[in-house]
This record gives C-alpha cells, sequence and structure tokens, in this order.
C-alpha cells in the first residue's frame, strides 16, 4: 500500500517527571481516511494530540506535515499550516453569540490568506460554517448566546473553530463524549460529510461503536505506548487490547 | 388581614435591542436616550477646565486627565486583552525621559516631544514588555511593577539623563488652557478609540486571548504578536500621560517612576467600574481631585481617603458605571403587591 501520508508521527516521546505519558509513538496519517486513537483513560490520547499540534514540547520524536518537519513549530504556526485540533473541554466565548465565537478563527492569517476559497463577510461566513456542521438557521440557533447552547452544538461549534480555517486534518478530542445517541448519530454524519469533503481526520474516543462505523483506521494506545494498529474489527480481536480495556486474566 | 404592601418594581429595558440594530435610530427619542449619557460625559468633560475656581483646581484636573488615562489603559488590558498589568508608572517613566530628553538636548518644542515620547516610548515599553508576554496574571503583574522600581535605580547609578537631579527648566505650555485641552481632548479620543477596537474584529481576537487563549492558538493566530499590539497602544497612551506630565512641569525626574501611577488608576478602576472603559476615567475623576480636597485632613488624609475606597468596595463592589448603567436602563415604580 503507497498511499500518501499527510501526517507522518516518528517516534514521539514525552513525560511528565516520571511518568512516561506519551512513549515512542510511530503512526502515518494517510490523506483522506477516518484515523481512530483509543485506550483506557490516562494512556496518553490527549498527551499525544498536544505533541502533535505542539501545545505541549516533544521530549524527542519528529511530526512531518506533508514531508515538512513541524516538531518544532508553535501551536499557531501548525494550525496555520492546516492541521488544526478541537479540545475536549470547550471554552467558547459565552457571552457573545454563536456566530461571534468563530469571528476569531476566520480573522486568523490562514483564513484571511483565503486558503480554499477566499472570504466574504466574516459574519456570513460564520453562519454559513454554523449551519453546515448542523445549526439551524431558521431557528435562528446560529444567533443564539454560546452560554444557551446545549453541549451539543456546543460540540459542533468546537468543529466550526476548525473548519473555519479550511483544515486539511482536524484532529477531534472526544467530540462524540456526553452526547445522546441522536446527537451521536448526526454527529458520526458530520464527520462523514467531512471526509467526502476531503478532510482527513483523527479521531481520539471512547465511544467504540460508533468510531467503528466511522474510522478506516484504529491505534490503540496504554500507558503511552501505542499496542496495536489496524482495522477496527481486527484490533479488538488482538489479546494485548482485550486486556488493556478489560484487565488481565489473573488480576 | 390586609397583605398589600408597596414595593419597587424594576423593568429592565431591553438594552439589547435599543443600543443595537434599526431600533435605536428609528426616532428622535431613541437616539437621544443612546446619546445622552456620551453626551453628558463629553461635555461634562469640555466644560470641567471652565468651572474650576482657581488655577490649583485647574493643575488639579491636569494631574487627574493623566490618572484617568492611565485607567483607562489599566481597564482595556485586565477586561479586554485579559493582561493584569501595573506598568503605569513604567509608561509615565519611559514617556517622560523620552520627551525630557528629545526637549533638553535635541531643542525640540512640546508639539514634536509629545508625539515622538508617545511613539517612540511605546516602542521601548513594549519591547521591555515582550520578553514577558507570556506570562500570565499575577506573575506578568509583578514584572510591570519590577521594571519602574529598577529604572529608576540604574538612571541614579550611571547619572545620566540628570541622575537623581532630573532635568529642570524644560518647555512648559503656554498656557494652562492648552495645557487642560490638551489632555482633556487626547483623554476623550482615547476613550472612544478603545471602546471602538474592543469592538472591532481584532477587539474580538483580544478578548479571545483573554477568555481562552488555546483556542486562539488553535485557530493559528499568534497570540503573543496580538497580546504585544494591546501592548503598544496601552503603553504609547500611558507614553503620552508621561509626556504631557514631563511639560506641565517642565522638570523630569525619578519620581515619574513613583509608584502612584501604577497603583491609582487600579483604585479608579475598582470605584469606576471594572470593563466598561469609562467607568475607570470617571472613577479618575472622582478619585484625584478628591484625595486632593481631603488635604484639609492633613496627615489623616490617606485614612479618610482609604475608607471612602473601602466603603466603595464594600458597597457598591461592581464599581459606580455599572450601576449607573443599570439605573439607567431600568425603569422603577412603586408597585401594590
Amino acid at each position: 500500500m503507497s498511499k500518501e501520508a499527510i501526517l507522518r508521527v516518528r517516534g514521539v516521546s514525552k513525560s511528565f517527571g516520571g511518568v512516561k505519558a506519551v512513549d515512542n509513538v510511530s503512526f502515518d496519517l494517510v490523506k483522506g481516511e477516518i484515523m481512530g486513537i483509543i485506550g483506557p483513560n490516562g494512556s496518553g490520547k490527549t498527551t499525544l494530540i498536544n505533541l502533535i499540534t505542539g501545545f505541549v514540547k516533544k521530549d524527542s520524536g519528529e511530526v512531518f506535515f506533508k514531508d515538512r518537519n513541524i516538531s518544532k513549530l508553535p501551536p499557531h504556526r501548525i494550525a496555520d499550516l492546516g492541521v488544526t485540533r478541537t479540545f475536549q473541554i470547550m471554552r467558547p466565548y459565552y457571552t457573545l453569540p454563536a456566530f461571534k465565537n468563530l469571528i476569531v478563527p476566520l480573522y486568523s492569517p490562514r483564513a484571511r490568506r483565503g486558503v480554499g476559497g477566499g472570504l466574504g463577510d466574516r459574519d456570513a461566513v460564520a453562519i454559513d460554517l454554523l449551519e453546515e456542521v448542523g445549526f439551524e438557521r431558521d431557528a435562528y440557533v446560529p444567533y443564539k448566546l454560546a452560554s444557551a447552547l446545549p453541549l451539543g452544538y456546543l460540540k459542533r461549534l468546537e468543529l466550526s473553530r476548525c473548519l473555519a480555517l479550511k483544515p486539511e486534518v482536524v484532529i477531534g478530542d472526544e467530540v462524540f463524549s456526553g452526547l445522546s445517541m441522536s446527537e451521536i448519530a448526526s454527529m458520526v454524519r458530520l464527520m462523514e460529510k467531512l471526509q467526502m469533503r476531503g478532510i482527513t481526520l483523527i479521531m481520539v474516543e471512547h465511544r467504540l461503536r460508533e468510531l467503528f462505523l466511522l474510522a478506516n483506521r484504529v491505534m490503540v494506545m496504554n500507558f503511552g505506548k501505542k499496542i496495536a494498529e489496524g482495522i477496527p474489527g481486527e484490533v479488538m480481536g488482538s489479546k494485548e487490547v482485550r486486556e488493556a480495556y478489560l484487565g488481565t486474566e489473573e488480576g | 388581614m390586609q397583605l398589600t404592601t408597596r414595593r419597587k418594581e424594576r423593568l429592565d429595558r431591553g438594552i439589547k435591542v435599543r443600543t443595537s440594530g434599526i431600533y435605536a435610530v428609528s426616532s428622535l427619542r431613541e437616539i437621544a436616550y443612546l446619546v445622552t449619557p456620551r453626551a453628558i460625559l463629553i461635555v461634562g468633560l469640555l466644560i470641567l477646565p471652565l468651572v474650576m475656581p482657581n488655577m490649583y483646581w485647574q493643575r488639579v484636573i491636569c494631574i487627574t486627565g493623566i490618572f484617568a488615562l492611565l485607567a483607562l489603559v489599566f481597564d482595556f488590558l485586565a477586561d479586554y486583552v485579559g493582561i493584569i498589568s501595573l506598568g503605569g508608572a513604567l509608561y509615565v517613566g519611559v514617556g517622560g525621559y523620552v520627551a525630557g530628553i528629545c526637549n533638553s538636548s535635541l531643542g525640540l518644542s512640546p508639539a514634536l516631544t509629545i508625539p515622538i515620547a508617545t511613539l517612540a516610548g511605546a516602542v521601548i515599553c513594549t519591547l521591555l514588555l515582550l520578553p514577558c508576554l507570556p506570562l500570565r496574571g499575577i506573575y506578568f503583574a509583578i514584572i510591570t511593577l519590577m521594571y519602574p522600581l529598577v529604572l529608576p535605580r540604574i538612571i541614579e547609578a550611571l547619572h545620566i539623563f540628570g541622575g537623581t537631579e532630573g532635568m529642570a527648566a524644560l518647555s512648559t505650555f503656554p498656557n494652562i488652557w492648552v495645557s487642560l485641552y490638551l489632555i482633556i481632548v487626547v483623554l476623550l479620543i482615547a476613550l472612544f478609540a478603545l471602546r471602538r477596537l474592543v469592538n472591532t474584529d481584532m477587539g474580538l481576537v483580544l478578548h479571545g486571548i483573554k477568555d481562552n487563549d488555546q483556542a486562539v492558538r488553535a485557530s493559528g493566530m499568534n497570540i503573543t504578536w496580538y497580546k504585544a499590539r494591546a501592548v503598544f497602544i496601552a503603553s504609547a497612551i500611558g507614553c503620552f500621560a508621561g509626556a504631557y506630565l514631563t511639560h506641565l512641569y517642565g522638570w523630569v525626574g525619578l519620581s515619574l517612576f513613583g509608584l502612584d501611577f501604577s497603583i491609582l488608576p487600579i483604585a479608579a478602576f475598582v470605584l469606576g467600574g471594572p470593563g466598561t472603559l469609562v467607568g475607570p476615567v470617571i472613577g479618575a475623576f472622582i478619585l484625584t481631585p478628591l484625595s486632593e480636597a481631603l488635604r484639609a485632613f492633613g496627615p489623616l488624609r490617606i485614612v479618610v481617603y482609604c475608607i471612602i475606597l473601602v466603603g466603595f468596595i464594600v458597597f457598591r463592589p461592581e464599581g459606580l458605571m455599572k450601576f449607573l448603567q443599570r439605573k439607567y436602563h431600568q425603569f422603577e415604580r412603586w408597585a401594590e403587591v
């Protein structure tokens, strides 16, 4: 298989004190795929995202985006190249209407350069973006204060913050967590839509069932190490993965 | 048994509706509703010098203007960018010394030294603060407090810029009216310019940095660059105040780095209402003349001053301006219950 790798992660490590949060993790992200990263709590998934997007300094290892070494770049430069992420804990600007939240990314250098098509009026673009991720314009949802929005909408708002940058790679940190089944179902459809548009996705998730519907490939982490990688069904068959989730037979 | 009592009923007017959109300009009454508070402020400030009884009080207004500018800048940085800066003394000192040097060594007139000091001083202050911009909250505040303590010691030790004596016999303003209206006009311009800035898209980005700087970075924006721009704007205004002070007295000295310039604006900010921009200005126009008026108390002056300040913090912690705003936007009537 010689598909084009858009993001290559090579031997990335990070320790916090004596704890190896991420230990020598390598993987390739193929352009256009959805890759899932799963693992028990504290297995280093979010730290891995932080390392890739530059929010936390790597102890060692390198990250290449389209053959360009982005290991040493600060977060805003990495986002500027088109590798964006959502945050697990969203903190939108609660005092502002939802669409005003998108003015910040739309004002960013990448958006103003017009990567992937220029911009019109920022407010109008923001409302279009929100409609795309499922804010019903007819019900005036984009105009509601962010503080009045339920969690499902906040998650989409966070996702649309990434989409405002016209990204090539979106890394979603637990996009499904805390959502109801119907909200998850519509989020799954939204993710499929993004994949159709050619956006490459990494999804860090705990909701395995929904993730396995979406993901082309899954990577499993435990104690900071990558313990398995492959297509969803195969990975869960592996003994090591079952042990990580369910514990070993003795204990 | 009769249970009817009278109580005050308050109805909030639709503030958002009345102050934005087409409704705001739909009738003369609505326009007046919006314009009146602003007009009172502008006309009030412009009339103020005329009603001052004597030269001494006119001077007080000049000094008040300086503190009002510093309070305004503190509020801008603290509430709209999320930078707690105690740099008032730094801005005043740097601006004052730049103006003083331009005036005494190069012989430039105040009409030139003040703009030069405003811009050059802002560049110097921004460069000094640039390495600490990634720091947040109290840590940044400590650094901004450190500079006004360190710089005068350096001037003292190296005997540069007049050393401990300072530089005297600098140009002053031609007359008191020029100095009065210069500071008041600049204050009004700075106030309305900052109010406009915080509502632009860049203002939203700055506000985003205050609320959630990680998200702003994840949006591909260099937050240090935006913070530096905000600090530049703030220190330009502060340096103007310093240059103005220099030419008001015709003298530059180490007292320009006095911590009064860092601390008093915070008192004005608390009194006036954090986050309103205009509040701290009003706060300064109450506190500075008040502190002058209290000179009658002699040594007890600071005690009385502090009691008034504490009283405000306890009974009106939201600040004067927010209280006035609420009252203005509210109907109030007695209702039978």
